[in-house]
């Protein structure tokens, strides 16, 4: 920094910008700022929350066909790891679940154990039709009529299967729901 | 044509399934029909004799079934004896196929197969879940694919579409409670032959009506 008035200039991402020029002038300032003076100032929720939505890590967990384009979504060609969502072994490590596919009776209380397993905060997405309200399965004996009668569902991915961008594209709206959650817990 | 000249053609004429039909019509016990469906040898076979015609066949040079392909059930409820069985066999040595039928209902036990092929074991246990069909010495006769304490069995006719309960997590009980079955829309039944429901004619396809 050379003059006073640049010193002066606070940069300041307010409100989530879209990519562009503006956005490119905020991300040089800050990391200016971070060289020049080695700190930066932010809000404690919103720096949550960025860590939060660049970090969803999902279960692994595929119960039908939808499963398979959940995989085409972790696959080089949508690559969900460069969104920072990487599938997670244990339920214990995950902050997302991904409900891909049909859930029977029979898996229903396996999911309900798995959900709870999971360390809060925590989220579900609904992918398909047979999640979101048992579509072609909706009067079997054996389908539950919607993965929200089991957990609460934060997005619905419509589809049969739905595509894998379109599970993108879901993943993006839940980041954007959590961005606009407050985290921080005020007593 | 003398005796001779039957054997040869006997032996020259027929195929392998044919003398394997010829066989079971004329030399085994409790065969009440051997024929051939679609290039298909079925043979329906009474239930005291199953077990019989079925070590028959597995040991027989001739025939030689050594896989149990599957073991279903078809249900016919307006019959005395409501249940076919079905047992699809495979030859992998001759290359043949063969199907066994035979008819039961809810109270008479099958004799179970799983001395001649293990993964009887497996079907035996998927047919008396989805029809009820019991096996005789069968030690492992649980449900295999329904869930645990599930009512009824899912493939019979009278088996209602929808059964009788369905799954919710209950908040207060913090588990997964099970409650009879309520629909806020009931199962609709198209009927493409009436004018006032649905279309009869999708375009396109309208070779159909020729058809009917």
């Amino acid at each position: 920094m050379t003059n006073d008035a640049d010193q002066e200039k606070i940069f300041w991402n307010k409100n989530s910008l879209e990519p562009s020029q503006e956005q490119e002038a905020v991300i040089k300032g800050i990391t200016g700022a971070m060289t020049d003076k080695g700190f930066v100032v932010a809000k404690l929720d919103q720096l949550i929350n960025w860590g939060r939505t660049g970090s969803l890590w999902p279960m692994t967990f595929g119960l039908a066909c939808c499963a398979v384009e959940m995989i085409h979504a972790y696959m080089p060609r949508y690559d969900l790891d460069r969104m920072g969502v990487v599938p997670m072994g244990s339920p214990r490590q995950a902050d997302v679940m991904i409900v891909a596919g049909t859930l029977t009776h029979k898996m229903a209380p396996a999911l309900r154990r798995l959900y709870d397993q999971m360390s809060e905060p925590r989220w579900v997405i609904s992918m398909g039709s047979c999640a979101n309200g048992g579509g072609y399965y909706h009067y079997s004996y054996s389908v539950v009529r919607g993965c929200d009668k089991i957990v609460p569902v934060d997005v619905y991915v419509p589809g049969c299967p739905p595509t894998a961008e379109a599970l993108v594209y879901g993943i993006m709206l839940l980041k954007k729901k959590i961005q606009r959650t407050g985290t921080v817990i005020r007593v | 044509m003398s005796n001779l000249e039957l054997c040869i053609t006997y032996q020259n004429k027929f195929t392998k399934l044919q003398k394997i039909s010829f066989l079971l019509n004329t030399a085994i016990k409790g065969v009440i029909k051997a024929e051939f469906e679609l290039n298909e040898l079925v043979v329906t076979v009474e239930l005291n004799e199953l077990l019989n015609l079925l070590t028959f066949l597995k040991l027989n040079p001739q025939c030689q079934f050594e896989q149990l392909m599957d073991v279903c059930g078809v249900d016919y409820p307006e019959r005395e004896f409501r249940f076919n069985v079905v047992y699809n066999l495979l030859s992998v040595s001759l290359n043949q196929r063969i199907r066994v039928i035979t008819q039961t209902d809810e109270n008479r036990a099958i004799c179970s197969v799983r001395s001649l092929w293990k993964n009887a074991d497996w079907w035996e246990r998927e047919c008396y879940d989805m029809f009820g069909i019991l096996f005789s010495g069968q030690p492992d006769l649980r449900r295999i694919l329904t869930d645990y304490g599930f009512n009824g069995h899912p493939l019979r006719k009278d088996f209602p579409l929808t059964g009788y309960v369905e799954a919710r997590y209950d908040a207060d009980q913090h588990r997964v409670v099970y409650e009879p079955v309520s629909l806020t829309q009931d199962m609709r039944d198209f009927d493409f032959d009436s004018p006032w429901e649905g279309i009869i004619t999708l375009p396109g396809d309208e070779k159909i009506h020729d058809k009917r």
